[in-house]
C-alpha cells in the first residue's frame, strides 16, 4: 500500500458564531475569532489517497486528475469565498468554519469523487489554517 | 465525528548527547559531535496532535487557547531555554530527541484540556525528526 499527497492552497475568510448562544459567550469561546466581520487565512490542503500502484503506470492514482478533482471539489467552493457567507455547508445555524470542520467538509466534497474513479481510497485530508494550525479528518465516525 | 487537531510549538534548548555506560571512546563513536563536552542546542519544533469528536456547539476538537495553556505550562516552560541535561527526566537517560519526544508524550498524555492525546512529533533540525504513538 502506497500514500500519495497532493497538496493545495486556498484563501478564504471566516468568523466562529454559534447562533444559539448570546453574544457574550461566542465571544468568550472564540475570542477574536468570533469578530462577525470576519478574517482571512491562507490555507493549506493535504488530500492523501492510499492504493497499490497501477502494474502498467505505476500510478497510485493520476496527480493530474487528482489535482483536478482537488479544484474542482473543493476549491471551487472555497478559494477566495467568505466560507460563512458563500459555502452551503458553513451557512448560519449550520456548521462553523473550524479548521477541524474544513478538513470533514473537504473529505465529503473528494470522497465520493475519488471512490467513483476506482482505485485510491482517500485515506487522510489535512488542513492548515496557518504553519502552525492544521486538523486532519481519517474518514472516521 | 472524530477529528485531529495539529499545533505545532517552538523550544529552544542544549543538549550533550552522552551515556555514563559507555566510555568516552565509545561515546565518542556513537555520538560523534553530539557528544561535545560544551553541548550544542536546537529550535526544536514540538507538534502536538489531538484526536477526539468535534464539539457540536464549537466545531472544535479541542480549544487551541486551553491546548497553548496546557503544553506550555507541561512541556514548553519545562525546557525551552534550558540545557536538557539538566532536567530530571534526562538524568540518566540521554536527551537525544527521541528521548525528547517520548518525554513530551508522557508529560502530555493526561493534561490536554479536550480530546485525546495522539502523537507528538519534535523536529530537532529542517532534517530529521521524530514521532511518539505512545507505544
Amino acid at each position: 500500500m502506497i500514500f500519495l499527497t497532493r497538496r493545495a492552497t486556498f484563501s478564504a475568510s471566516h468568523y466562529y458564531w454559534n447562533p444559539a448562544w448570546p453574544a457574550e459567550k461566542n465571544e468568550q469561546v472564540f475570542g477574536r475569532c468570533a469578530n462577525r466581520n470576519g478574517h482571512g487565512h491562507n490555507y493549506t490542503l493535504e488530500v492523501t489517497v492510499a492504493g497499490e500502484p497501477d502494474p502498467v503506470t505505476g500510478f497510485v492514482v493520476d496527480l493530474k486528475w487528482l489535482k483536478e478533482a482537488i479544484e474542482r471539489q473543493v476549491l471551487a467552493a472555497y478559494d477566495h469565498r467568505h466560507l460563512n457567507l458563500e459555502t452551503p455547508e458553513f451557512g448560519e445555524g449550520k456548521l462553523i468554519p473550524t479548521t477541524e470542520n474544513i478538513a470533514i467538509s473537504a473529505w465529503k466534497r473528494l470522497e465520493p469523487a475519488i471512490a467513483a474513479a476506482g482505485g485510491a481510497r482517500l485515506s487522510r485530508v489535512r488542513v492548515y489554517e496557518t504553519p502552525e494550525i492544521f486538523a486532519e479528518y481519517r474518514g472516521e465516525a | 465525528m472524530k477529528a485531529y487537531f495539529g499545533r505545532r510549538y517552538m523550544l529552544s534548548a542544549s543538549h550533550r548527547l552522552h551515556s555514563e555506560e559507555l566510555s568516552a571512546e565509545e561515546n565518542r563513536a556513537a555520538y560523534g559531535k553530539c557528544n561535545n563536552p560544551h553541548g550544542h542546542g536546537h529550535n526544536y519544533v514540538v507538534e502536538v496532535l489531538a484526536g477526539g469528536a468535534v464539539d457540536a456547539q464549537t466545531g472544535m476538537v479541542v480549544n487551541l487557547a486551553a491546548l497553548d495553556e496546557a503544553v506550555r505550562v507541561r512541556a514548553i516552560d519545562r525546557f525551552d531555554h534550558t540545557n536538557l541535561n539538566h532536567d530530571p527526566l534526562f538524568v540518566n537517560r540521554a536527551p537525544t530527541t527521541e528521548n525528547l519526544c517520548r518525554a513530551v508524550f508522557g508529560l502530555l498524555k493526561d493534561a490536554l484540556p479536550a480530546g485525546e492525546l495522539e502523537s507528538v512529533r519534535v523536529e530537532e533540525t529542517e532534517n530529521n525528526f521524530f514521532e511518539c504513538f505512545g507505544e
